[in-house]
């Protein structure tokens, strides 16, 4: 048969309207999709809203909080890179770093000493989420600010609008910054181009362990369910006076400083 | 009419030639920059954003300096900018083709870039900005040719014209606006979050885009005996003045804002651009010159006697656009970043491969310019209109 274009064009057409139709086609024959054979692990902890509680009575040197973030940063696979293009899920700082804008002029020896944690606050109106124009990063129904490294497209507009300086760039490839015998095989690693941060431990929660760091503090670091007013985290803020970074950005961060 | 981009001097084919070469060596440090990734550039953890984003900032201004002619033209009738307002809509096409380019070389993941339209995310101010940017490439690309045409073959413009010509009028206001509302919606960035900063950038564009646009039809003139008329050039030097006016009024309105109220966020970024703190200094000179410069393009445009000598002109525009380029595609930036939410300064300096890769945007966008003022000029030559009489 001769193919004159009109004939091209009308197949042509046809194939692309199939190509558009099927997929709503198939979802509406009741067949199931991706991810239908999926369970949910029995032990999954579940919350209304993650938070977190960090008694820096307790937890205020660098060397104890090095320690949790050379844990974190080992079953994250998060590299040791010697440059201000560096990656950080959790590290520690002056309280002067901490609470910018809330120091004052005669700081008490304890506070001019102590180092505070740092990491992703897991904010209840996260800028970083507002931002992305990808919706890479997006915030779970349990709080927890999260990000889909393979939607990222590496705008870094998200580490623009975060007023905690909680995001990182892989400026270069992570992996040759990783001790490749050495890692985490049950956590992916990343590739260069992608933003990242801490997850608040996503993938221990849902096999029912507690955050890493939390795990390992010794009692420091609290972790519970914020709407909940029985969880330790609901205790620990009746209890002490506690106090979070940036009020005035507006976001609610989920972490919480005892001091 | 695109046969007219292919005819030229061999003047004009080793202008090509050159801006081909500076494409291909940029185009050669950008593959490098896919290979390794943006370590290559000077940005870190804390500036995440640097000289591309700065220069989409800034060209976004000259993109919107069209509307400065067309809007005077249709709005007014404003008969005088009659023979430029095809120059402002082909100026405006060439500044988006250099956006969207830094935005591209901007990005970590370029081959994901379609997951913008792919998960279309209106609560993403960068969405919009896709939205108006291309829109208005799209505007100026249908506007500009179809109105060349139609003065090529010596017809009326359609009548379908007007409605996108006023939309695109509109739509100018738009790219700048929502350009600034990248910035100024960010908590925590003292120095961008300030109600201000789209009517800034604004004044900014207004000035600095028609000083550009007026250099580039100097140059045209001289290389095509182009001549947009002496009073189409008095009203744009008139109006850069009023704009650049404007834009250093804001300006002190921000400092007023920063220093009465003695916030110490809000004089922290100035403090750094303009004096320096915790020992780095690195933007005072530029700050200073900009500063300087800014004045002194004051001083040569306000008296008329100074603005309309054409052979001070030249300078007088040139100053204006070393200063508001300074300011926005340098400190802006930089100041926003600095000091970092932990209120500390890292310093970012664009590397020699970054400033490669800026050369290649700019050498795309001076290809397209020449292409379309090729092709806009001959045909003005072709019919008669090349010189306005007045």
């Amino acid at each position: 048969m001769k193919q004159s274009r009109r004939n091209f064009l009308k197949f042509a057409g046809l194939s692309a309207a199939g190509l558009c139709i099927a997929p709503t086609a198939v979802m509406a024959s009741g067949a199931p999709g991706h991810g239908a054979d999926y369970k949910v692990n029995a032990n999954h902890l579940h919350a209304k809203r993650w938070a977190m509680v960090i008694d820096t009575r307790k937890l205020n040197t660098e060397e104890a909080i090095e320690a949790l973030a050379e844990t974190c940063h080992h079953i994250h696979n998060v590299p040791t890179i010697d440059s201000d293009q560096d990656i950080k899920w959790l590290w520690s700082g002056t309280y002067g770093e901490v609470f910018p804008e809330q120091e004052n002029n005669f700081p008490s020896e304890a506070q001019e000493k102590h180092r505070f944690p740092l990491l992703c606050n897991h904010c209840e109106h996260p800028s970083c989420v507002r931002v992305c124009p990808t919706k890479a990063t997006f915030v779970r129904p349990d709080g927890i600010v999260a990000m889909d490294y393979h939607r990222c497209i590496g705008c870094r507009y998200c580490m623009a609008a975060c007023p905690y300086g909680s995001r990182s760039f892989n400026f270069m490839d992570p992996r040759p910054h990783l001790d490749m015998d050495n890692i985490n095989k049950k956590f992916p690693t990343r590739m260069r181009g992608v933003v990242e941060k801490c997850n608040f431990c996503v993938e221990r929660l849902a096999v029912g362990e507690m955050p890493a760091c939390a795990e390992k503090s010794g009692g420091a670091i609290i972790f519970g369910d914020l709407q909940d007013p029985d969880s330790n985290v609901r205790k620990a803020l009746r209890e002490n006076f506690t106090i979070r970074r940036k009020p005035a950005a507006g976001t609610e961060p989920g972490v919480y400083y005892i001091i | 009419m695109l046969e007219k981009a292919f005819k030229g001097g061999p003047k004009y084919w080793a202008w090509i030639g050159f801006l081909l070469l500076i494409i291909g060596a940029g185009f050669c440090t950008y593959l490098t920059q896919l290979q390794e990734g943006m370590t290559i550039t000077g940005l870190n953890r804390d500036v995440s954003w640097g000289f591309y984003i700065a220069q989409f900032t800034y060209l976004v201004g000259l993109a919107a300096s069209g509307v400065m002619i067309v809007l005077p033209y249709y709005f007014h009738h404003y008969k005088k900018f009659k023979g430029m307002v095809i120059m402002g809509e082909f100026m405006a096409i060439a500044a988006v083709v250099m956006c969207l380019g830094f935005i591209i070389v901007d990005i970590g993941q370029p081959q994901r870039m379609l997951n913008i339209i792919f998960h279309p995310t209106p609560n993403s101010v960068l969405f919009w900005d896709m939205i108006v940017l291309n829109g208005y490439l799209i505007l100026n690309v249908v506007i500009g040719w179809t109105c060349l045409e139609c003065d090529r073959q010596r017809v009326s413009h359609p009548k379908w014209v007007k409605p996108l010509v006023y939309t695109s009028i509109i739509w100018a206001f738009s790219i700048h606006t929502v350009t600034a509302f990248l910035y100024a919606g960010l908590p925590g960035r003292h120095y961008w979050l300030t109600a201000i900063l789209a009517a800034r950038f604004l004044a900014s564009a207004f000035c600095s885009g028609p000083a550009i646009l007026l250099l580039v039809v100097f140059l045209v003139r001289k290389i095509t005996k182009y001549e947009p008329g002496k009073g189409a050039i008095g009203t744009l030097t008139t109006i850069i003045t009023y704009a650049m006016c404007v834009n250093v009024f804001f300006f002190m309105l921000e400092i007023f804002t920063a220093f009465y109220s003695n916030m110490p966020g809000h004089i922290h970024s100035i403090a750094y651009l303009f004096a320096g703190s915790h020992g780095h200094h690195e933007l005072v000179p530029w700050m200073w010159t900009a500063a300087i410069f800014a004045f002194i393009s004051l001083a040569l445009l306000i008296p008329p006697k100074l603005r309309y000598n054409q052979k001070l002109l030249p300078w007088s525009l040139a100053i204006l656009v070393i200063a508001t380029w300074i300011d926005k595609g340098l400190g802006l930036l930089i100041g926003g970043f600095t000091p970092n939410p932990f209120n500390e300064i890292t310093v970012y300096w664009p590397t020699g491969k970054e400033l490669m890769i800026s050369m290649m945007v700019y050498a795309l966008g001076a290809l397209t310019l020449t292409f379309l003022y090729k092709i806009a000029t001959d045909v003005k030559r072709e019919i008669g209109q090349l010189t306005t009489e007045d």
